[in-house]
């Protein structure tokens, strides 16, 4: 098989913080090929957007630091890199899109300005240029009058349009993958739809792999090859999307499936939804052993004899759990 | 990066609230300087040459005895007319006297407030962008010492070492500089540079403060970790996407002090012995001159406004988000 586009080996990604080490990415595995879409899912405070900045190198150093692990991008690794080698990834890469569109753009500049900006960094164009470009992508992602709107604030969208704009930015010098971290978490229930389906197309445009971090199992199902399923700052499990549905391993990954509210069941049900028993551990002093343990109806004495390895159980379907 | 224009509507509309606060501030001024004792015919009261006759003329043809409000609406009037009244300590018009000391004030204000802003913005700047290192520690230090030192403790500490032990600089400001060419403005220069200093680094230490803590609330916001993702360079991101939003309630904050720094310009004044306007209003109370006082209050509350104002234009021009309300 191929090389994949990036490959997350053993990352750790912890924090300093005055009660000690956080260990928000303690070893994650993750790989995305060229094209694909991976979902990334899990409880909040799991490490996904940790994870997602780290590749960036977007994490505050300190408090932050890399313990270990590799992030491979096209065979090469990207901690080691020089700040200004880093740059010459980011946006024309990689590039990322945020969960509030409200806070992502900067207040005193024009959304063309800010598009403009990365345009004319990464494609050498001059700045005029740059703008009928930035015109040209804000079309792109379905923006009404794109040649003034160019000319308007951030405070001048709503959410949803900003999120357009955020697309359209990170989209403009045709990175190779697109990290969206839960891109449509603060929007409205049907702009998220819209949202969605704008990546969507953006994607057979452009043809870039996508890291979707979500909470939203049912968007996974719809819009992701793989999924990988991160808890307490490890992958318990990743697997194609239809064998995770399917055949979830993971009892994790099986709260999270039963936990998707279901439009079929009866009104009465559907107020309760199961979901999982029990909170996420403590991330400054981890058990040693399964970190679901203290949730999973299946633990028992391996359990707690340190972390499981993942386990390949099908084709492409790898899980981190003793059973 | 292009900025946007300030909308004339915002500018008019800012011009016109300073009509009633100029307003509101001159009557409130007016009757406080009304209710304070001693006029400036009280001397003439003691002068036993002075017939009493006389004396109730005179204050009859100024208007002394008359009620409060119809004292103001007089001043006001004649204000309006460009008349600022007359000093009878001096014997000379108050629009005479505040323009013989208005220009060196507002150098030394001036050029203080210049030297405050170029020392505070790129240190607090450096000091927010590695925090908690020495650099960040020493400024902190700094910026606290200089905050608490008072003016005239500074000030005489500088005239100590600078005037009387080294003998480099002059510690009295003479207006009467009778050199030519470039000597003229090199004397000028030198008795500038201790008062200037003074307040300029009094305003400058508590800016630093402020501007180091404005930079760390802006330097962890989403669009600028947005910026750092676009892969422009960390002195770009700094510059362009965080100092330019941090500047926006710094400059509230130099407009809000304005008043701070002309009480601080008072005192200064009288340490160097700056012929300012800070020294005509010492000198017209103690003589109870008050239309100079009156002239020297209301000028500076003139300009505490202008500043705001001038403020309120940067603001907008820095935030597009105010002018367009
Ligand atoms: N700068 C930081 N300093 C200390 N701890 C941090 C820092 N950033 C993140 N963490 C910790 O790392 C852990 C993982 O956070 P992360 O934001 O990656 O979670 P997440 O999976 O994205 O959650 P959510 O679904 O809520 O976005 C959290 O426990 C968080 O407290
Ligand atoms: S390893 Fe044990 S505790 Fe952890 S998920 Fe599997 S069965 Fe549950
Ligand atoms: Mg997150």
């Amino acid at each position: 098989m191929a090389e994949p586009l990036l490959d997350i080996r053993g990352l750790k990604t912890w924090f300093k913080t005055e009660d000690g080490m956080v260990r928000a990415v303690d070893g994650v595995d993750l790989h995305i090929d060229s094209g694909e879409t991976l979902g990334v899912v899990g409880e909040s405070g799991c490490g996904k957007t940790v994870t997602a900045r780290s590749v960036l190198k977007l994490i505050d150093m300190p408090p932050g630091r890399f313990e270990a692990g590799q992030i491979l991008w096209k065979g090469r690794d990207l901690i080691p890199l020089e700040a200004s080698e880093m740059n010459s990834i980011r946006a024309k890469e990689i590039a990322i899109i945020f969960q509030e569109p409200m806070t992502s753009l900067n207040p005193v500049y024009t959304v063309g300005d800010q598009i403009a900006e990365v345009i004319e960094l990464h494609q050498k164009l001059s700045r005029k240029q740059a703008l009928v470009a930035a015109a040209e992508m804000l079309r792109l992602v379905n923006i009404p009058n794109p040649q003034r709107r160019v000319h308007d604030y951030p405070h001048q969208f709503s959410g949803g349009m900003r999120q357009r704009v955020m697309i359209a930015m990170a989209l403009s010098c045709q990175p190779k993958l697109l990290i969206a971290d839960e891109p449509t978490t603060a929007l409205d229930v049907t702009i998220q739809a819209q949202i969605l389906e704008l990546m969507q197309e953006m994607k057979d445009r452009f043809g870039m792999a996508i890291m979707l971090i979500t909470h939203a199992m049912g968007v996974v199902a719809e819009t992701c090859q793989r999924v990988t399923v991160m808890y307490a700052g490890l992958v318990v499990e990743e697997a194609p999307v239809e064998a995770l549905f399917g055949n979830p391993r993971h009892p994790y990954t099986q709260g999270l499936i039963r936990s998707i509210p279901r439009v079929d069941r009866s009104a009465a049900k559907k107020q309760r939804l199961e979901a999982i028993a029990g909170t996420v551990p403590n991330m400054l002093e981890p058990p040693p052993g399964c970190r679901f343990a203290a949730r999973c109806k299946f633990a028992m004495d391996i359990c707690n004899q340190g972390i499981p390895p993942l386990k390949e159980v099908g084709t492409g379907h790898f899980v981190r759990c003793v059973l | 990066m292009q900025v946007h224009r300030v909308s004339r509507q915002y500018v008019i509309r800012k011009l016109l609230i300073m009509i009633p606060s100029l307003l509101g501030i001159s009557i409130v001024l007016f009757s406080l300087l009304a209710m304070a004792p001693g006029d400036p015919f009280d001397e003439l009261a003691t002068n036993p040459a002075v017939p009493p006759e006389v004396r109730a003329a005179l204050r009859a043809k100024f208007g002394l005895d008359d009620p409060v409000w119809m004292r103001y609406w007089h001043w006001l009037i004649a204000l309006l007319q460009g008349d600022w009244g007359f000093s009878f300590v001096s014997r000379m018009d108050v629009s005479t006297l505040i323009m013989q000391r208005l220009p060196v004030t507002l150098v030394v204000i001036g050029a203080s407030q210049i030297l405050a802003i170029a020392v505070a913005i790129p240190v607090g700047v450096l000091a927010a962008t590695r925090p908690y290192s020495l650099f960040d520690q020493i400024a902190n230090t700094f910026a606290f010492i200089g905050f608490s030192l008072p003016t005239f403790f500074t000030g005489l500490v500088l005239i100590l070492v600078f005037s009387i032990q080294l003998d480099w600089l002059p510690f009295v400001y003479r207006a009467d500089i009778s050199a030519t060419g470039w000597e003229f403005y090199w004397e000028h220069i030198k008795q500038s540079i201790m008062p200037v200093t003074v307040l300029g680094l009094f305003q400058g230490a508590a800016l630093v403060r402020f501007v180091r803590s404005s930079v760390l609330d802006v330097i962890r916001l989403d669009y600028v970790t947005t910026a750092r993702s676009k892969g422009i360079g960390e002195r770009k991101v700094i510059t362009r996407h965080v100092v330019r939003n941090a500047l926006i309630p710094v400059v509230t904050l130099v407009a809000l002090q304005m008043p701070i720094v002309f009480s601080g310009a008072v005192v200064t004044e009288q340490i160097f012995r700056v012929p300012g306007i800070g020294s005509l209003l010492i000198t017209s109370m103690l003589s109870n001159d008050t239309p100079v006082v009156m002239g020297v209050t209301f000028v500076s509350a003139c300009l505490v406004v202008i500043f705001n104002l001038i403020a309120d234009i940067l603001y907008g021009w820095l935030d597009p988000r105010i002018a367009y309300r």
